[in-house]
C-alpha cells in the first residue's frame, strides 16, 4: 500500500449533531470511552499500510489539531509523507470564505500534486468501522473501475442512516445513481463515502470543476461526471455507524456495550489508535456498582454505573447513579445525582442531588464545562 | 557541544536481578515488573525525572535488560527523546584492555564517567530503578544547593521496629549525617536512606576513581562511597522526605504495595494529574465490565473484561476474567486470563498466564502470596 494516498474530508454536515459540535468538529467528538471520531478513519488508513495521510478540515479545529498532534501516536511522524492538516482559507481580497469543500482542495492542490503515490482513498471521519482498504485497493486495481465506492447493503437499519448518501446499484456492482436516503426504506444500500481513484484523476475532477463553477463540493463534482466514469461498489458487510447526529452518537455508543460489536470494532482488521493520555488504573471503591459499561482508565468509581459509557477521568461519588449515560472526559458527578439517558460532555460538573433523565430517543446533552 | 551543560544529570541503577521476587524475576529484571495495573517499576523515577524537568537519564542495565529495554525505547513515553540529553540505556560493555560485567553499583557509574563528562554537569543523582515514589528531584537539588553539600541524601522515617531492614543515618541537629549504619541491630536513629543521592560531580569523579583503584572495595555506593565520604568529613546532608515510598524488593512488598493503592486515602495519588505517572500506554478499548461482572475496591485497566466477581485486586491491560470466575486480593498481569469458573486468592497471576476453568487456587497457609506463572510448576495447586 506504499502506492496509496488517504484523504479525510471533514465537510461534514454537523446540523443534526449541534449540542456536541459547538466548540469542535464531529471528527473531535470523543467517542466510546477513550477514542474521538476520526481515530477509526486514522487507524483503519494505517493499518492498511497508508502513510501519507492528509485532513482536509473545515475549520473549528482547535480540539482537532490538539488531538492529532504530530501524529506520533498513529504512527505518521514520518520523515517521508506522514500526516498533513489543511484548512480554509480566507480570501482576504474581498474576505469571504466560499462555501463548500472545492474552493479547500483547490487551494492546496499541490499537496496533491507532489505526492508520490498513484492512488487516493477518499474517506470521512464519522463512519464508524474496521475496515481493511488492502481488499479495496485490490477490488479496484482489478475491475478497472475509474473510481470504487465502499458501501454496505442495509436490512432494517430503518433511521441509522437518515440523510446518508444512498446508491443505486446493476447487477456488476456498477453504480447508477445517487440519492439521499429518507429512511423510509428497509432494505437499502448506503455510500460510506470511501472512494478510491487514481490521484491524476482526482486532480483533473477539481480542475476541471473549478473551471466549469458548477459545484461547490467534491461530492457533487464526482457526481457530475456519473456518465463518462466508471464507478464500481465495494460492498463492505462488518459494523458500520454513522455519527451523523445527536441520537445516532448515542446509539452508536451503546451498540458497543454489545461484545460482538465490539470484539469486531476494536480487533478485526488491526488495533484503533488515540492520543495516549497516561490516565492511571480506573479505581472501583469498595461501594461501587458497575454493570453491562464500558469504562476508560483514570476513572474513580463510587457509586452505580450502568449501561453506560465513561471516558477517563470521570469521578462518580458516592451514592450517584449513571444509567444509560455517556460521560465524556473529566467530568465529576456529585452525591445522589441520578441521571439516565444523557450524554454529559466534557467538563461537567453535576451537583448533589439532581435528577436529569432523558430519554433513548432524545437523549438529555450538557454542553461542555457546565456546572450545573 | 561542551558550551551546552546540564546542571544535573540522573543515572538510574536497574541492573539488579531482585531475585527475592522469585519467578517474577525470573526473565525480567527487577525495574521491568508490573506494578500498579498499568505501569513497570522504573516508571516511577522516570516520571519523577520528566516531572522534575531532569532530560538527562542515563540507565545502567546489566540483568535480563529485553524487556526494559523495549520498554524504555527512545524515551518518548517520559518526554525523554529530546535532541540533547534524552535517555540513554547503558549496558556494560568491552574495552581494548578486555570487558567485564558491572561489579557494583559505583562501579557501573565508573565505567560510564564518559557519559556524564559529556554533558559538563555541576550535580550527578543517582536513583534507584526499584522504589514506588513521586518526589520532586529539584526541591532536593535546592537543599543540596543551600547547604552547598559534597552529596545529600534523601531519608525518610521508617518505623522503629523495620530500622533493621534499612541503611539508617546518624544526624547531628544540622541533618549533617555523621554516620552511617547498614542495617543495624541497634539503630540510633529511625531516618532510613532512600537510595537517592546527589553528588556534585567533581566529587564523586574524583571518589570514583579511587574506589575503582581499591581492590578490597566492592564497589558500591551503600558499602564504600558513601561511608568513604563520611570519615573523610565531606558535607554530607539529609534531605528529609515525606510522603509514600516504598522499595518492593519481595514477591510480599510488592503484593503490599499493590494493595495499598486500593485502600481509601492512600498516600500515592495516582489520579494528580499535576504529577501524571507516565508508562507506555497499551493501545486496547476501554475495559468492559458485563452484566454478570462484580468488581468491587479494585483498580482496572484497559482492555479488560471482566465477567465474574473481582474484589480487592489490581487488573493490569488486557485481563480476562470469565463468568463466575472469582478473583480476590490478587494481582493480574498484563493479558491474564483467568477462565470461566476458576478461583484465585492471593495470587500474582504473570503476564500472559491461563488460569484454566475448575482450578482453585486458595490462599497460601502460611501467608505467602502464590505465584502463578501457567507452567508445569504451578500443577501442585490444583
Amino acid at each position: 500500500m506504499n502506492n496509496v494516498m488517504g484523504i479525510v474530508n471533514l465537510s461534514e454536515s454537523s446540523e443534526h449533531i449541534a449540542d456536541l459540535t459547538q466548540t469542535r468538529t464531529t471528527a473531535a467528538i470523543p467517542l466510546l470511552g477513550r477514542y474521538r471520531v476520526i481515530d477509526f478513519t486514522l487507524s483503519n488508513m494505517v493499518n492498511s499500510g497508508i502513510n501519507n495521510i492528509a485532513i482536509f478540515t473545515q475549520g473549528r479545529a482547535r480540539s482537532l489539531t490538539n488531538h492529532l498532534g504530530s501524529g506520533k501516536h498513529w504512527g505518521l511522524d514520518r520523515k517521508r509523507d506522514g500526516l498533513y492538516v489543511f484548512h480554509p482559507e480566507t480570501d482576504f481580497g474581498d474576505n469571504i470564505r466560499r462555501t463548500g469543500d472545492l474552493e479547500n482542495f483547490r487551494n492546496h492542490l499541490d499537496y496533491l500534486k507532489y505526492s508520490n503515490q498513484d492512488f487516493v482513498i477518499l474517506s470521512r471521519s464519522y463512519m464508524i468501522c474496521n475496515i481493511d482498504y488492502r481488499k479495496v485497493v485490490r477490488q479496484h486495481v482489478e475491475s478497472g473501475a475509474d473510481i470504487t465506492l465502499v458501501y454496505k447493503n442495509m436490512e432494517n437499519s430503518v433511521r441509522r442512516f437518515y440523510g446518508c448518501d444512498s446508491l443505486t446499484l446493476d447487477d456488476h456492482h456498477t453504480i447508477k445513481g445517487v440519492g439521499t436516503n429518507l429512511g423510509k426504506k428497509r432494505f437499502y444500500d448506503i455510500s460510506m463515502e470511501m472512494y478510491v481513484l487514481k490521484r491524476d484523476l482526482l486532480i483533473k475532477i477539481i480542475e476541471e470543476a473549478v473551471h466549469r463553477g458548477e459545484a461547490r463540493f467534491l461530492k457533487e463534482a464526482i457526481f457530475t461526471r456519473f456518465d463518462d466514469l466508471r464507478i464500481k461498489g465495494y460492498a463492505f458487510d462488518g459494523y458500520l455507524a454513522c455519527i451523523n447526529s445527536t441520537q445516532n452518537y448515542y446509539l452508536t455508543n451503546m451498540d458497543l456495550l454489545n461484545v460482538n460489536y465490539s470484539k469486531e470494532l476494536f480487533h478485526n482488521n488491526g488495533r484503533i489508535y488515540t492520543k495516549v493520555m497516561d490516565a492511571p488504573s480506573t479505581k472501583y471503591a469498595d461501594n461501587s456498582y458497575v454493570s453491562n459499561s464500558l469504562i476508560a482508565n483514570g476513572c474513580i468509581i463510587e457509586g452505580t454505573v450502568e449501561n453506560s459509557i465513561l471516558c477517563r477521568d470521570v469521578h462518580v461519588k458516592k451514592g450517584a447513579i449513571i444509567r444509560n449515560s455517556i460521560v465524556l472526559p473529566n467530568a465529576i458527578i456529585h452525591e445522589t445525582t441520578n441521571l439516565n439517558y444523557t450524554i454529559l460532555d466534557k467538563n461537567v460538573v453535576i451537583t448533589e442531588r439532581k435528577m436529569l433523565f432523558g430519554d433513548s430517543e432524545s437523549p438529555f446533552v450538557i454542553k461542555k464545562n457546565t456546572v450545573l | 557541544m561542551r558550551e551546552l551543560k546540564k546542571e544535573m544529570v540522573a543515572m538510574i541503577l536497574a541492573g539488579g536481578q531482585g531475585s527475592r521476587l522469585r519467578e517474577l524475576t525470573r526473565d525480567i529484571a527487577k525495574p521491568a515488573v508490573p506494578f500498579a495495573g498499568k505501569y513497570r517499576i522504573i516508571d516511577f523515577a522516570l516520571s519523577n525525572c520528566s516531572n522534575s524537568n531532569i532530560d538527562t537519564v542515563g540507565i545502567l542495565t546489566q540483568y535480563r535488560p529485553l524487556v526494559l529495554n523495549a520498554h524504555i525505547g527512545i524515551g518518548s513515553s517520559w518526554d525523554l527523546d529530546r535532541q540533547y540529553g534524552g535517555v540513554k540505556i547503558l549496558p556494560p560493555y568491552v574495552k581494548q584492555e578486555g570487558g567485564r560485567f558491572y561489579k557494583g553499583t559505583a562501579n557501573a557509574v565508573y565505567e560510564n564517567i564518559n557519559y556524564i563528562d559529556g554533558y559538563n554537569p555541576e550535580y550527578v543523582l543517582i536513583l534507584s530503578g526499584d522504589h514506588i515514589y513521586k518526589m520532586d528531584y529539584m526541591k532536593m537539588l535546592e537543599t543540596h544547593k543551600r547547604r552547598n553539600a559534597d552529596i545529600t541524601i534523601a531519608v525518610i522515617e521508617v518505623p522503629w521496629e523495620e530500622t533493621n531492614r534499612f541503611g539508617i543515618l546518624n544526624t547531628d541537629e544540622n541533618d549533617t549525617i555523621i554516620e552511617f549504619e547498614e542495617k543495624p541491630d541497634q539503630a540510633k536513629s529511625n531516618l532510613a536512606s532512600m537510595g537517592i543521592y546527589i553528588f556534585k560531580w567533581d566529587q564523586l569523579r574524583k571518589y570514583l576513581l579511587e574506589d575503582e583503584g581499591n581492590p578490597n572495595s566492592k564497589n558500591d555506593f551503600g558499602k564504600n562511597i558513601i561511608p568513604k565520604m563520611v570519615e573523610d568529613n565531606c558535607n554530607v546532608t539529609a534531605y528529609r522526605f515525606k510522603g509514600y515510598w516504598k522499595d518492593v524488593g519481595t514477591v510480599e512488598s510488592l503484593w503490599e504495595a499493590n494493595m495499598d493503592l486500593i485502600r481509601p486515602g492512600n498516600e500515592l495519588n495516582l489520579h494528580d494529574k499535576k504529577w501524571r505517572s507516565y508508562s507506555v500506554n497499551p493501545v486496547s478499548p476501554p475495559q468492559f465490565i458485563s452484566p454478570q461482572g462484580m468488581v468491587e475496591s479494585s483498580l482496572i485497566n484497559e482492555g479488560c473484561i471482566v465477567e465474574g466477581d473481582v474484589k480487592r485486586s489490581v487488573l493490569s491491560p488486557d485481563v480476562f476474567v470469565g463468568l463466575h470466575a472469582k478473583v480476590e486480593e490478587c494481582i493480574l498481569m498484563p493479558g491474564a486470563v483467568i477462565e470461566e469458573g476458576a478461583e484465585v486468592y492471593k495470587t500474582i497471576v504473570m503476564s500472559d498466564a491461563v488460569v484454566p476453568k475448575g482450578t482453585k487456587i486458595l490462599p497460601d497457609p502460611q501467608g505467602q502470596i502464590t505465584v502463578f506463572t501457567g507452567e508445569e510448576g504451578d500443577r501442585d495447586h490444583e
